[in-house]
Formats: C-alpha cells, structure tokens, sequence
C-alpha cells in the first residue's frame, strides 16, 4: 500500500468555501520549492570538498521526500527504493558537475526524476507517451459538482486523508500523475517540469490542468458534504 | 467568456499567470457562476493538500538499505 509514504494532512489555512476568495486575488500557488533550509549551500561545499558526513547530512534531510517522489511516479515500491538510491549514488557520484546554479535539492529532484521515469517507462512502456495531448476541450467539463463544506482538509484525521490522496493520486493515468507530481508536490516550475519530462511546456501545462481537474474530481467522492468520515 | 473557458484557463489562473485581462474577465463570470467558483476554489484547494503534503519517515527497512548502498560507494571511492 502506498499510503504509507504520503503526507501528514498538514493544510494551510484556507477561507472556507463559501467565501469570495476567487474574487479577491488570484493567491498564485507558490513557487519555487520552500523545502531547502538556508544552509543547504553550506553541506554542499562542504561535500564537495571531500566531507562525507555533510552529504550524509543532506541524504538524510531528503530522503524520505525523494522516496515519496520516486513513489509517486513509479507507484511500485521497488522501483521507487531503486530510483531512490541511484539517484543519491548519482548525485553523490556527480557533485562535483553540480554548478550551484539551482539549489541542491531541485538538482536532486531532476535526477531522481528522471530515474523514476525510467523505470516507469520500462514497466508500462504503453501508459506513459512523449506524444502532445490529443483530446479536446470537451473532456475537461466538470461531472460531478458538490459543494464540499468547509474546510474538508479538518474533517479527516492524518492517516486517513494519507490514504485518500495516496488512492486518488494512484488511479491518475501516469501522463498526468507524473506532471502533477514533479509541479505540483515537488513545485519545479513548469519549464523545468517540460525539461525532465521531455515533453513540451504547453503539453506541461494540459496535462497539469487535466490532472488538476480529474484529481478534483477524484476528491470529489471523499469531500463532497454529508459524506461521513 | 463562458464556463467552458473558465474551465480552460482555470490552472493559469491559479498559478496566476493569467494577463490581466483574461483574469478580470473570468472573475466577471465568477461573480454570477456559482458552479464555476465550486471548481475554482476546490481545484486550488485540491492543489494546496498535495502542495502541502509531507512525505512520512522513511521506512527503515528501505533507509537501512539506502545507507547501506552510500556506505559503499563511499568506501569505494575510498572515503
């Protein structure tokens, strides 16, 4: 089961539903990552130049948010823990190519990405396309609109809402899951998302939108009001 | 603009990266579309709980080989 490697139901506040905040402000969804503490570049420098504890330091700092991600995208434990190590040995193997150009953390993002996308390509060589999106706007038309009361992120407890998201995000074809995960969970902007991906920056941004709207709309089964939890 | 354009250029406009004319026209057709404001505000919030989501410990049997595989290529490169 891969709840287990999901979240801890933390939420930032939000207005309640019912409340005008489309209206007020877009409340752009930010970016870039916020997860590297500032003396990241420190246990960089200090790895570079020859100090294993420092990168044991930095292992450790991201290893249980590269696991999710290599979950996240491969959705097979094995491949994940197995992308997850390369990526460490890789990125240990290569530090010294790293420009300090981005943090430590995207870099390692990008590499553990993109070991997670090979072997999600290798198990399900037909479910993951390079290809542009063929379908029209008409799929993306809401089905079900229920009002989901205020605050849903509140009404379930920690585990469960793991499980929920961890079951939604599991049933989302991988063209899109992998999209979302690496802009939306990991917050690579939507060119570095294209990049890793090898995919175009306006496929990015239709797969982002389907995956937003069909994980709504997955959601939806849990949040909606009257739903007991 | 209509709800299926809201629809199109609802992640754009969570990300706020609509012009600022495209966004003032949807947020006109927010103000008299109930159904479009639901989507609105439940896709931002659905991106906000995965946003925020923390990823758990790392099991220690899968931490344990990781460590184990480091320990390695440490040595061998003679670390």
């Amino acid at each position: 089961m891969l709840c287990a490697t999901f979240m801890d139901g933390k939420a930032r506040m939000q207005p309640p539903l019912g409340l005008p905040m489309t209206l007020n402000a877009p409340n752009p969804h930010r970016l870039p990552s916020t997860v590297a503490r500032e003396d990241e570049h420190l246990l960089v420098a200090a790895a570079k130049g020859g100090d294993t504890r420092a990168f044991e330091e930095l292992v450790n700092r991201y290893e249980a948010k590269i696991f999710r991600l290599t979950m996240n995208i491969t959705r097979n434990r094995e491949d994940a823990e197995d992308a997850m190590q390369d990526a460490f040995l890789k990125s240990y193997a290569h530090l010294k190519d790293f420009q300090e150009d981005s943090r430590f953390y995207t870099w390692l993002v990008r590499i553990a990405a993109n070991e997670a996308l090979m072997r999600l390509r290798k198990r399900r060589p037909n479910q993951f396309s390079l290809d542009e999106p063929v379908e029209g706007d008409d799929d993306l038309m809401p089905r079900e609109l229920e009002d989901w009361g205020p605050s849903p992120e509140q009404r379930f407890a920690q585990t469960e809402m793991h499980e929920i998201l961890s079951e939604v995000i599991d049933k989302l074809e991988p063209d899109f899951r992998v999209v979302f995960v690496l802009r939306d969970v990991e917050e690579l902007s939507t060119e570095e998302t294209a990049k890793v991906v090898g995919i175009s920056v306006p496929a990015v941004k239709s797969r982002l939108l389907r995956a937003r709207l069909k994980l709504r709309q997955k959601l939806n089964r849990y949040f909606r009001k009257g739903v007991a939890n | 603009m209509n709800c299926k354009g809201v629809i199109r250029e609802i992640s754009d406009y969570i990300d706020g990266d609509l012009d600022l004319s495209v966004r003032q026209e949807l947020e006109r057709h927010l103000e008299h579309c109930e159904d479009c404001k639901m989507v609105v505000d439940q896709t931002r919030l659905t991106v906000d709980i995965f946003c925020d989501s923390k990823p758990i410990e790392l099991p220690s049997d899968v931490k344990s080989r990781l460590h184990d595989a480091l320990r390695r290529k440490l040595q061998e490169t003679g670390n």
